[in-house]
C-alpha cells in the first residue's frame, strides 16, 4: 500500500483532539487584526499575534493587507475590498478541510482547485433601496478536485470540509458582533 | 432493584427471575408509562411487528409487516409483564439512589430499600432538551415539547415551526401540515432511510446485514454515534418514507438548523445543502453496504430489483430569518432532543455533560448497571428488538458479580 502524502499532519490534529476533549480552556483561542487607516476607504490592516493553548501566542511574521475598493467604487483599488476577504477565509478555511479529511481518509489528493463566487447586491449599502441587505445574497463554492477516489468519495471529502470549517460556520451562521469605541 | 417497568426493566426482570435473582421493578406510574403518557397520539412504533420482540415475547397479530400504535405498545409490553411474572410495584417513584456498605440505599415516595445492585432503566427520554435560546422567543409564541403535544388540535392558530429532523420532528411536521396548518421545518444534522429499500422494510436490511449488530466498542466516534439524531422514519400503515423530499411535497418549508433569536427575529443557518448533502451521502453508502451483503451472501432472491433515491431538494434559496412577533407562527415545537433525567442518582456516575459514564450498561460502582440507552451495546440497542440481548447481557454481568461480591 502506497503512503498517502497530502502533507497534513492529521495524527498531530487527532493527538490535540484528544488532549482538547478534557481541556477546554486550552481550546479557547482568539484571533486578532489590527486595523489603521491610511487614506480614502483603504485601510491597512496586520495580523501577527493570536492568543490559544492558554498563552500568547505568535505567527512566524507579521502579515500586512491593503483593504481597499475598486475603481469602479470611485476608489484608487490599491488593495482588494473588505468582504473579498471573506472569500479569501472560505477558500482558505474549505481548502484545508479537504486536504486534512482526504489524508485522515488515505485519499491522495493531486489537485484541489476551487472558485468562491459571492453575490452581492450594493444597493444596500448605498442605502439605495433598505429592502437589500448589506451583506451577501449568497455565495457559491465550485470545487475541482484531483484524486485517487471515486466522485462520491470526494463529494463526502467536500461535505465533511464544509461540516468542520470554522469560516463556513461563520458565514452560515449568526455571530454576536460587539464594536465598540475605546 | 430495578429502576422503571418499561420494555427494559421488564427484560431485566425476566433475565433476573431466570436466574432466580430475587428482585423488585420500582416504578413511578403504570407499566410502559411513557409510552402511556409522554407520546403523542398517531405515534406507532418504528420497528415492524415481525422484529418487535421482548424476551420470549413475540407479536402473534395478523399484520407482522405493521408497525404498533402506542395503545399496543402499551399491551404487549403489559402482557410481557404478566407473563414475566415481573415483581412491579407501580406508584414507586425512586428519590434518591446512593452508595451504602457493599450496595445502595434507595429512598422512595413509599419509603427506603436496601439492595445488592441497581439496574436503571428508567428511560432515555425523560426531558426534552431545549436549546438556551427558546428564553428568547416573543411570549405570543406557544412553544411545546413532544413530551406535550398529543395531537394538531392542541395548538393555537397560526403557523407551526418544527425544531430538529429526527423521526419526531418528521412525523410531527408531516401531521401538521396534514391538519391544513403551515409547517417550516428547521433541518441541522439528520439522519435519511428510506422506509422500504428494494420492496423489504429498511430495519430488515438493519437486521439482516448486521449494520444493527455492531457493537458499542467498534464505533469509530461513540460519543456522536450515541448523540444521533433518530433516522426519518414513520411507522405508518401505507409504509411510506418521510424524509425531507415528500415534506416538501406536502408543503412543508424547510430551513437550516435553528441557531438564535435576535430581536424577536428567528436567525436560521444558511447551511442546509451541506447537512442534506451529509445526510445523501451517509444514506447512499448505508444502501451500498446492504446491496453488498445481499450479493455476497446469497439473499438476492429476498430483495427486490436495485434502487435509487433521488438527493434531498433543497431550495436555491432558504430563508435565514423569520419574524416570530409578526403572527406567521402561532406555535414552536422543539424536537430537538431528549435526554434521561438522572437528578436522583446520588452516586458520581455522570460525566460533566451529564451523560451515564458506562461500558455497554456497566457502570464503574459494582452492581450497578444501566439498560435501554441508545446504542448501549449495539446499534440496535436504540431500537425495542436491542433490549434482549442487552438485557441479557447485562443480567449475565450481575449474575457474575453478585456471588463473588
Amino acid at each position: 500500500m502506497t503512503t498517502v502524502d497530502n502533507g497534513v499532519n492529521v495524527q498531530a490534529l487527532l493527538d490535540a483532539r484528544e488532549v482538547l476533549k478534557g481541556a477546554p480552556e486550552a481550546a479557547r483561542f482568539t484571533w486578532r487584526a489590527s486595523s489603521k487607516w491610511a487614506e480614502g476607504v483603504r485601510s491597512t490592516v496586520t495580523v501577527e499575534k493570536f492568543f490559544g493553548l492558554g498563552q500568547e501566542q505568535s505567527h512566524k511574521s507579521e502579515s500586512v493587507f491593503s483593504a481597499d475598493h475598486p475603481e469602479v467604487f470611485a476608489a484608487p483599488d490599491n488593495g482588494i475590498t473588505p468582504i473579498e476577504f471573506l472569500l479569501v477565509g472560505l477558500a482558505g478555511c474549505l481548502t484545508a478541510g479537504v486536504a486534512s479529511v482526504a489524508q485522515n481518509r488515505g485519499i491522495q489528493l493531486r489537485s484541489v482547485e476551487s472558485t468562491v463566487e459571492g453575490n452581492h447586491d450594493i444597493r444596500g449599502i448605498l442605502g439605495a433601496d433598505s429592502d437589500v441587505r448589506n451583506g451577501f445574497n449568497d455565495i457559491k463554492v465550485t470545487f475541482t478536485i484531483d484524486a485517487d477516489a471515486s466522485k462520491e468519495e470526494i463529494e463526502a471529502l467536500v461535505a465533511q470540509s464544509q461540516k468542520r470549517s470554522a469560516v463556513y460556520d461563520a458565514l452560515t451562521n449568526p455571530t454576536n458582533v460587539t464594536v465598540e469605541v475605546a | 432493584m430495578v429502576v422503571g417497568a418499561g420494555h427494559a426493566g421488564l427484560a431485566a426482570s425476566r433475565f433476573l427471575s431466570d436466574r432466580s435473582i430475587d428482585h423488585v421493578v420500582l416504578e413511578r406510574g403504570e407499566v410502559a408509562n411513557s409510552w402511556r403518557r409522554e407520546r403523542w397520539d398517531s405515534l406507532r412504533l418504528l420497528t415492524p411487528n415481525w422484529l418487535s420482540s421482548l424476551p420470549g415475547h413475540h407479536y402473534a397479530g395478523p399484520d407482522p409487516d405493521g408497525y404498533m400504535t402506542m395503545g399496543e405498545v402499551v399491551e404487549f409490553i403489559e402482557d410481557f409483564a404478566v407473563a414475566a411474572r415481573a415483581p412491579v410495584r407501580t406508584r414507586t417513584d425512586v428519590t434518591s439512589v446512593r452508595l451504602a456498605g457493599d450496595g445502595y440505599q434507595v429512598t422512595t415516595n413509599q419509603g427506603e430499600l436496601r439492595c445488592r445492585s441497581v439496574v436503571l432503566a428508567g428511560g432515555a427520554c425523560n426531558v426534552a432538551t431545549v436549546p438556551a435560546f427558546a428564553a428568547a422567543v416573543p411570549a405570543s409564541v406557544a412553544q411545546l415539547t413532544p413530551l406535550d403535544y398529543r395531537g394538531p388540535a392542541q395548538l393555537p392558530a397560526g403557523g407551526v415551526l418544527v425544531v430538529g429532523a429526527s423521526a419526531t420532528g418528521v412525523q410531527l411536521a408531516a401531521e401538521l401540515q396534514r391538519s391544513g396548518r403551515q409547517v417550516t421545518l428547521a433541518v441541522g444534522e439528520h439522519v435519511r432511510l428510506p422506509r422500504v429499500y428494494r420492496k423489504r422494510d429498511v430495519l430488515w436490511w438493519m437486521h439482516g446485514s448486521g449494520v444493527w449488530d455492531q457493537r458499542y466498542d467498534e464505533v469509530d466516534d461513540l460519543t456522536r454515534a450515541r448523540r444521533l439524531p433518530s433516522p426519518q422514519l414513520a411507522g405508518t400503515p401505507e409504509r411510506a418514507t418521510l424524509d425531507l423530499n415528500a415534506l416538501t411535497a406536502q408543503g412543508v418549508e424547510l430551513v437550516g438548523r435553528w441557531a438564535a433569536v435576535r430581536d424577536g427575529d428567528a436567525l436560521f443557518s444558511g447551511g442546509l445543502r451541506n447537512v442534506c448533502s451529509l445526510a445523501d451521502l451517509k444514506m447512499r453508502r448505508l444502501l451500498a453496504t446492504f446491496d453488498e451483503w445481499a450479493r455476497t451472501t446469497g439473499r438476492e432472491g429476498e430483495a427486490g430489483p436495485p434502487e435509487e433515491f433521488a438527493p434531498t431538494a433543497v431550495p436555491a434559496a432558504t430563508r435565514l430569518r423569520l419574524d416570530l412577533t409578526g403572527g406567521e407562527i402561532g406555535s414552536i415545537i422543539w424536537a430537538t432532543g431528549f435526554r434521561p433525567e438522572y437528578g436522583w442518582l446520588d452516586v458520581p456516575v455522570l460525566d460533566d455533560k451529564g451523560r451515564l459514564r458506562h461500558e455497554g450498561g456497566i457502570l464503574d460502582p459494582p452492581g450497578l448497571y444501566a439498560l435501554g440507552l441508545p446504542l448501549l451495546r449495539r446499534r440496535r440497542s436504540s431500537f425495542l428488538n436491542g433490549i434482549e440481548d442487552d438485557a441479557r447481557a447485562v443480567t449475565d454481568h450481575l449474575a457474575r458479580w453478585l456471588p463473588v461480591r
